[in-house]
């Protein structure tokens, strides 16, 4: 959902975010909602300021909300608080499973399909039951030239995968429904045992289950908001999971007031996940080449990522349009558009395992920009294995703790390391036209204000002139696997209007980067303004789809929709304050806002509806349908239909192979088809629900520099939750050498609750020092009540926490707090674990 | 009260304690950090809540307070924050002792400083019943929050208030913000929250303690030194927030310490000195309007 859709909501839980403090500018949205008299609610380890605005503070001890969620998911399932005609149209709730799915609770805490060997599960089990098969036309064999695309009809391939229609059981009485599974599963998550293992009372809880339910209906919706205080755990995917879940069983999903508000970290993070700095992800989610998966041949490539029954049927046209962008005439269907001059991945290339193999000495250089390791997970390990390149650039506005990882501030013999540091300084946002993609997958775009000081520069300028000198270099190769270094297009030149009034006359314009990515029309070359325009052929060009129509053609003249005027009053949606992928659609899958029939659910919460005199869907607050527009509820689903054919008129979550939400998930998780609580990797106690104490899939690194506390072992008893103060953002490099900010925060702090104080003999203020097996941190304690002492499954637990902005550069310095991280991470998304591990603490400073 | 007055109304139970306001502040008045010796040498952390400006000064024209009230069992929790500023006094202390007019009353009802006329006597210091006003040591005068007169004058509100993301703080006609305070007092009262009440103003509100240590005791509103053209909607009793309960002006005992055969001497002198500071603010409005 979009934040400003908060003030619709009836009730709001803010879990796995402190939203008033980390996004304080969105948090007036909530407080209007409160202001109209919804319920605000904060589950979390800490009272914050975000507990302070709220109707309820619930604690929680770290690292177990999907024992919180799954107690929501067996309430709602026991009481029948679910919204019955939501989720027996709009979820997969009546689906049947293979009947050789074996849950959790009868498997000692693993699914059907796990493999000890390579701590991996092989999914068949968890598949729906199906009808036969569409027949199956036989293909014509490759071509003489391979397997090349030209010519090739995409629909009819695709089609020649459709698979069966799921079975169903709407009375949900089989025990392979969803539905019963999901019973099952969650049906020892009760009151009792969220208090047992989450620490968190049972009358809290219960207050959480009724209020949640008691407004979640056809009048009424609500809202979970979390950010990094759910996704940073080795179960952080299916935590996020879970609260979709639940959204999905209370009809909350795709109406206003309703859904999940993710609400990400900085201002364009969401922008540099849809523009690609994950490295298995292209822009606009298309798959990375993949030396590992059937990825030989453009042909193969496409066949394997799309799918036949959903929106991503028209991946070819994504994919193709995407190298057009990127070779333009070079890329032909002839050459398969360049595809094979690719590189591909060949394994495991997130922030974690580089590092790793970076102490190995296996990666001789790297470029920083937007990115400081030398304060990230296990930070003494990262800024070891940075001694080991031969060089590194970082491009910035301060001297970043990065850059000085060398010096002997960072605890390095300078004298030692080889490493051959540039620091380039960056230009700041206000000093560089250019885009930003927020939270609510709004683009915005923002004009340079002014010149950065000396020779500062923007990042583009860097990327560019490194991109052409690569070029240039490669002029003359008659290697084939050079042709995409030799036909790169970059032309992004200023025209001179754009740089007369600035000193650099030399600044490549983003808005050009930003057309391209956009897309055009190759002919033509005018800019197209829907995904629905781009084609398989060659005739389009799209650097990344979910942004076509960021530019729209009005009147002859390309008008950047995010330039448009803010402040414009054109409703609580705004459609024209900057411009939200997909197709300006601000709440996905709003078609759910109706009922099946296309009526809205009430008139409190009409959103999208049908139109049945003129035949289209409609929206009156003025967001984009998302949704096929002239799509009738009462069009049937075509079992040979491809894409969005393949579902019916009344099957809202068209990205889902089966128009779907999915209470269970057959394929797209590597840990399990259902949430299930493991313990942190390093937790204070055992699992109290399964002999398998962690997620037996989790991303951990068994190498020297990364030794994990005992598990549940008496050494290191605390249980440690890190964070982020409105004061400061990220590791400080924006905000520490800020004298007005630095000022506000000046020193790094321990949070921890009077009673451990005493047991320490730790007063207010006192320094005190924290340890791990991977090292200490020294802060100064601010003892407070906001922290309490939990009672885990009759053991007393005490819980800390430390914000982790501070470094050894800037004018305010401190400890880096992730000196006593470690590396472990989610399976699904490599995220680190950073929000929930175990510690010591003891009076007095740090001993180095 | 001064006619058309402008201010700004504190919203406490709206604070989220950002600071946001304590930023725009020394963006917009171009003010140092207070200490950035403490800041480099680790001794400007404070251990209070998250205050670590700890009150107003000539460098910190707005501060924002945290009062954590938590009880030892944690049923009873809540946290309090205030943002903390000059309160534009009708009766303003600080005025009334200027001896050179440096201080003065401006167009919008608000306290200003003619940098330029004051002397550093420091009178001021101790008349301000909040201790609010400070003397600078680098520029040998005084300082303290002017209501942004430059921005007022460019017809735009103060930078704290148009920085403030959940309206704790609005700027406006001190009117239409009394207006705003009785209709919120109204509907916190509505919601249960009957601690709410305004400090500033009588708009005749009476209210009972809900949480904290002071559980169960009467608050009601209370019109402070004249009336003032800052207020606040508080929770708890002042003192809870650091604010006096009963603010006098010093200069109010002066009479019965002193013998009645000064008084008219007295008297005469306050008149004098009235007169004076009255041509001196009539000069300067019309050198402004000119």
């Amino acid at each position: 959902m979009f934040q400003m859709d908060l003030q619709n909501s009836d009730w709001v839980v803010f879990m796995g975010s402190n939203m008033a403090e980390c996004h304080p500018v969105g948090f007036k949205w909530p407080m209007k909602a409160k202001a109209k008299g919804a319920t605000l609610i904060h589950v979390d380890p800490r009272f914050t300021r975000t507990s302070a605005m709220c109707d309820l503070y619930v604690p929680i001890r770290a690292g177990t909300d999907i024992t919180f969620l799954g107690g929501l998911i067996s309430y709602i399932l026991e009481n029948k608080k679910y919204f019955l005609e939501y989720m027996i149209n709009y979820t997969n709730a009546p689906y049947l499973i293979n009947a050789g799915f074996k849950d959790t609770e009868d498997n000692d805490g693993f699914f059907s399909g796990y493999n000890a060997q390579t701590r991996s599960y092989d999914t068949a089990t968890w598949q729906y039951q199906r009808g036969p098969a569409p027949a199956r036309v036989p293909e014509a064999p490759p071509g003489p030239q391979g397997q090349s695309v030209k010519g090739l009809n995409f629909a009819a391939l695709i089609a020649n995968r459709l698979p069966g229609v799921p079975l169903e059981d709407r009375s949900l009485q089989n025990p392979s429904t969803v539905f019963q599974i999901l019973r099952k599963h969650y049906a020892r998550y009760t009151p009792e045992m969220v208090e047992r293992i989450c620490g968190t009372p049972k009358d809290l809880f219960l207050k959480v289950a009724q209020t949640i339910t008691d407004n979640s209906n056809r009048e009424r919706t609500g809202a979970f908001v979390y950010a990094v205080g759910w996704t940073q755990h080795t179960t952080g995917v299916q935590l996020i999971r879970t609260a979709g879940m639940i959204q999905a069983l209370l009809g909350n999903t795709g109406r206003p007031g309703g859904g999940i508000m993710a609400l990400r970290g900085h201002a364009s993070i969401q922008g540099s996940t849809d523009i690609a700095t994950l490295y298995h992800s292209l822009p606009g989610y298309l798959a990375t080449q993949d030396a590992r998966k059937n990825h030989d041949t453009l042909r193969d490539y496409i066949l394997t990522e799309t799918q036949p029954t959903s929106f991503w049927s028209n991946t070819p046209a994504y994919a193709i349009s995407q190298l057009k962008a990127w070779f333009g005439d070079a890329g032909t269907a002839d050459n398969d558009y360049l595809y094979d001059s690719l590189p591909k991945i060949t394994g495991d290339h997130s922030h974690m395992p580089v590092f790793v193999e970076m102490m190995d000495g296996k990666i001789k250089g790297m470029i920083l920009t937007g990115q400081n390791p030398a304060t990230s997970l296990n930070s003494q390990f990262q800024r070891k294995a940075m001694q080991n390149l031969e060089w590194l650039v970082v491009l910035d506005f301060y001297e970043t703790e990065s850059a000085a990882f060398w010096k002997d501030v960072a605890g390095a013999d300078p004298t030692k390391v080889k490493t051959e540091v540039w620091f380039m300084p960056a230009a700041h946002v206000a000093e560089k036209d250019g885009s930003m993609t927020q939270t609510q997958r709004t683009l915005q775009w923002h004009d340079k204000a002014a010149d950065p000081p000396g020779q500062a520069r923007s990042d583009l300028y860097f990327w560019y002139t490194l991109g052409k000198k690569i070029k240039a270099r490669y002029a003359n190769s008659t290697n084939k696997r050079d042709l995409a270094i030799k036909n790169m297009t970059l032309n992004y030149d200023p025209d001179p209007a754009d740089v007369a009034q600035w000193k650099a006359k030399d600044e490549p314009s983003a808005f050009k980067v930003l057309r391209e990515i956009n897309g055009y029309d190759v002919k033509t070359g005018n800019i197209l303004n829907s995904f629905a325009n781009l084609l398989s052929d060659g005739s389009t060009a799209s650097g990344s789809w979910i942004y076509t129509g960021a530019l729209q053609l009005v009147s002859g003249q390309v008008v950047n929709r995010a330039r448009m005027t803010p402040g414009k009053n054109d409703g609580w949606v705004s459609p024209n304050w900057g411009w939200a992928w997909p197709g300006n659609r601000h709440n996905l899958y709003n078609r759910a806002s109706a009922d099946p029939d296309g009526e809205p659910w009430s008139a409190r919460k009409k959103y999208t509806y049908w139109d049945g005199v003129a035949r289209t869907w409609k929206n009156d607050a003025g967001d984009g349908i998302d949704f096929a527009l002239t799509k009738a509820p009462s069009t049937a689903a075509s079992p040979t239909g491809i894409g969005i054919a393949f579902h019916s008129g009344r099957d809202p979550f068209l990205l889902k192979t089966d128009g779907k939400a999915w209470l269970f998930a057959p394929t797209g998780l590597v840990d399990g088809p259902l949430p299930t609580h493991y313990e942190p990797w390093e937790s204070p106690v055992k699992n109290a629900l399964y002999k398998q104490d962690r997620n037996p899939v989790a991303k951990f690194f068994d190498v020297p520099g990364n030794k994990y506390n005992e598990f549940a072992g008496t050494q290191f008893p605390l249980a440690v939750t890190t964070y982020r103060l409105t004061e400061h953002h990220l590791s400080g490099t924006m905000t520490r050498w800020l004298p007005w900010l630095a000022e506000l925060m000046p020193d790094l702090f321990v949070e921890m609750p009077p009673e451990l104080a005493a047991e320490k003999d730790v007063k207010n203020g006192d320094f005190v020092t924290v340890t791990t097996e991977r090292g200490s941190v020294e802060a100064r304690a601010l003892v407070t009540r906001r922290l309490r002492p939990f009672t885990i499954d009759g053991k007393k637990v005490y819980q800390i926490g430390m914000p982790w902005h501070w470094g050894y550069m800037g004018i305010a310095t401190g400890d880096v707090v992730n000196n006593v991280t470690s590396l472990v991470g989610d399976p699904n998304v490599s995220i680190h674990e950073g929000k929930a591990f175990t510690a010591d603490i003891r009076k007095g400073r740090a001993r180095r | 009260m001064t006619v058309n007055a402008k201010g700004m109304f504190v919203d406490t139970t709206l604070c989220t304690g950002c600071k946001a306001c304590q930023v725009a502040c020394k963006q917009w008045n171009e003010l140092p950090m207070e200490d950035e010796a403490a800041v480099r040498g680790h001794t400007a952390f404070t251990g209070d809540s998250y205050d670590n400006t700890g009150r107003l000064s000539a460098t910190n024209w707005r501060h924002v307070k945290f009062v954590e009230q938590i009880s030892e069992d944690r049923a009873d929790a809540r946290w309090l924050m205030m943002s903390d500023s000059c309160k534009h006094c009708e009766q303003a202390g600080c005025l009334e002792v200027c001896p050179t007019g440096a201080l003065y009353r401006t167009q919008y009802g608000s306290v200003d400083i003619h940098q330029d006329v004051c002397i550093g006597c420091r009178y001021c210091v101790g008349a301000c019943p909040f201790g609010v006003i400070e003397y600078n040591g680098r520029t040998g005068r005084v300082n303290k929050c002017i209501l942004c007169q430059d921005r007022l004058e460019a017809g735009e509100g103060t930078a704290c208030a148009k920085s403030c993301p959940t309206a704790s703080l609005t700027y406006g006609k001190v009117d239409d913000l009394k207006a705003i305070a009785a209709a919120r007092v109204k509907e916190l009262h509505a919601q249960g929250k009957t601690d709410a009440y305004v400090y500033g103003w009588d708009l005749g509100n009476k209210g009972v303690i809900t949480q904290g240590p002071n559980k169960g005791q009467a608050v009601a509103d209370m019109e402070v030194v004249g009336g003032l053209n800052v207020f606040y909607l508080l929770l708890d009793k002042p003192s809870v927030y650091g604010l006096p309960s009963a603010p006098q002006l010093p200069q109010r005992n002066m009479a019965p310490s002193a013998g009645v055969a000064l008084i008219s001497a007295a008297v005469l002198g306050v008149t004098g000195l009235a007169a004076f500071r009255r041509r001196r603010m009539e000069s300067a409005s019309a050198a402004r309007s000119s």
